[in-house]
């Protein structure tokens, strides 16, 4: 499975992208990590050409309910309707419901704990839920 | 319209027509061994051959990711369209990947002449992965006038892409070690054009020396003398005269007919590597069962001998065909 770690917007702190993209590497996916600053149109396009199954955007700046429905648009102009994308930061609870509308199938907030990323992208091809270290 | 569950042939007409979605999703068929990818690949065989497919190889930390960057600026530049295939290992751990070149390669996210494409090695060693060649050939395919294909960083043996480019480019950058360490005998001898990166850096002059000595010691066995180039990759300083080189070689590979004498050389190794990839996969068949684990143990101990086993796996696998 082939899986995108992406940061859209400004904000220049990619620790927790990292983190992400080095658990889920030891839990066996590729990861196309693409660094800091994307755009939608970036980001879209790095998943249209690496032919992802998931896109994973990490954000810490405030503007995810800007630039979320943003990528989604990107993606669907894109045809690519069926890459699952989940996100990861400081997102606040009363936003969670409206980027779920959006089409984003999971939000995982500061302090949780890598498995359960890895254990959402298990469900997704169908795989049990493993009890994975860290 | 699922573009992932759609047959490869589909996909395959689709990119002749220039849809890249299909290209995409294509590549990931044939990376991932699906039969009807293979069949694909047959049709679309004769519509490839056009692409100059350059190599850039080098230790890791040398610059190949920036400098096959600014190559591709470079060729846009002239106006042509470029493919690029980038490798990164696999862990052997996991079998899980980070596939990093994008970083290095955010100025050419906007650019539609541009097709990029990360490929994890899936633990074959040599410095490319095992469908790198038929990824190519699909960049080819739809139209890529250049493809560029970056290595994984390499030692000194690992020169499997001498035998998938037109062109090598073996990158080194000095510092690296008092007897350049990083690109002696194999990595040295597979490169058409040698690339002193980071020349702005202490060392380098040395280093371009350390190498001309090296050319000048080992036999030539071509007409071609490697010529060896400086290059600040992150300012792009080198870098159309690098491309001017690289244009040469491959004028000089048409003049001599030498540019047919290398593909058909590689394409004697491509059908042996596809034979030796089917007869693998005819060996897990045909050795599957009970009766032939049986024969394995006694191999271990001792009643029987591989040697003997292994001819009668090659008489079954030849009797029902491959």
């Amino acid at each position: 499975m082939r899986v995108l770690i992406a940061k859209p917007g400004l904000d220049g702190h990619d620790r927790g992208a990292k983190v992400i993209a080095r658990a889920l590497r030891d839990a066996g996916y590729e990861v196309i990590y693409t660094g800091i600053r994307q755009t939608p149109e970036m980001i879209a396009e790095a998943a249209l050409q690496e032919d992802v199954d998931a896109i994973g955007l990490s954000i810490l700046s405030g503007a995810h309910m800007t630039l979320f429905p943003r990528i989604m648009d990107e993606l669907r102009a894109r045809a690519l309707d069926d890459v699952v994308v989940w996100a990861g930061g400081i997102i606040p609870e009363a936003d969670i419901p409206k980027l779920r509308e959006m089409g984003i199938r999971a939000i995982f907030g500061p302090g949780s704990p890598t498995t359960d990323t890895i254990n959402f992208l298990r469900s997704l091809s169908g795989e049990p839920a493993a009890a994975v270290e860290r | 319209m699922n573009t992932r569950a759609a047959p490869a042939d589909e996909l395959a007409r689709r990119l002749v027509e220039g849809d890249k979605l299909a290209l995409s999703r294509l590549i990931t068929a044939v990376e991932s061994g699906r039969a009807d990818a293979r069949r694909a690949l047959r049709c679309l065989y004769p519509r490839t051959g056009h692409a100059h497919i350059v190599g850039v190889t080098g230790p890791p930390g040398s610059g190949k990711s920036t400098l096959t960057t600014r190559l591709a600026l470079e060729y846009r530049a002239q106006d042509k369209t470029v493919g690029i295939v980038a490798v990164d290992p696999t862990s052997p751990f996991s079998g899980g990947a980070i596939l990093g070149d994008r970083v290095r390669m955010m100025e050419l996210h906007s650019d539609s002449g541009v097709f990029m494409r990360s490929m994890a090695t899936r633990g074959v060693l040599g410095g490319l992965a095992r469908s790198t060649l038929d990824v190519i050939l699909l960049l080819d395919a739809f139209g890529k006038d250049v493809v560029l294909v970056e290595t994984v960083g390499v030692g000194q043996d690992e020169v499997e892409i001498a035998r998938a480019a037109d062109t090598t480019l073996v990158v080194g950058v000095p510092g690296l070690g008092d007897d350049i360490q990083a690109i002696k005998a194999g990595i040295l001898e597979i490169a058409d054009v040698l690339v002193v990166n980071k020349a702005d850096l202490a060392g380098a002059d040395r280093l371009a020396a350390e190498l001309r000595t090296m050319l000048q010691l080992a036999e030539q066995r071509s007409e071609w003398p490697t010529p060896i180039l400086r290059t600040v990759a992150t300012e792009g300083t080198g870098v159309p005269e690098l491309v001017e080189r690289i244009a040469e070689h491959l004028a000089f590979l048409e003049r001599t007919g030498k540019w047919r004498q290398r593909r058909a050389d590689n394409a004697r190794r491509q059908v042996r590597a596809i034979v030796e990839d089917r007869l693998a996969s005819r060996f897990d068949v045909v050795t599957a069962g009970t009766a032939w684990a049986d024969r394995f143990t006694a191999i271990a101990k001792r009643e029987q001998d591989p040697y003997s086993v292994a001819d009668d796996v090659l008489r079954e696998v030849a009797r029902d065909g491959v």
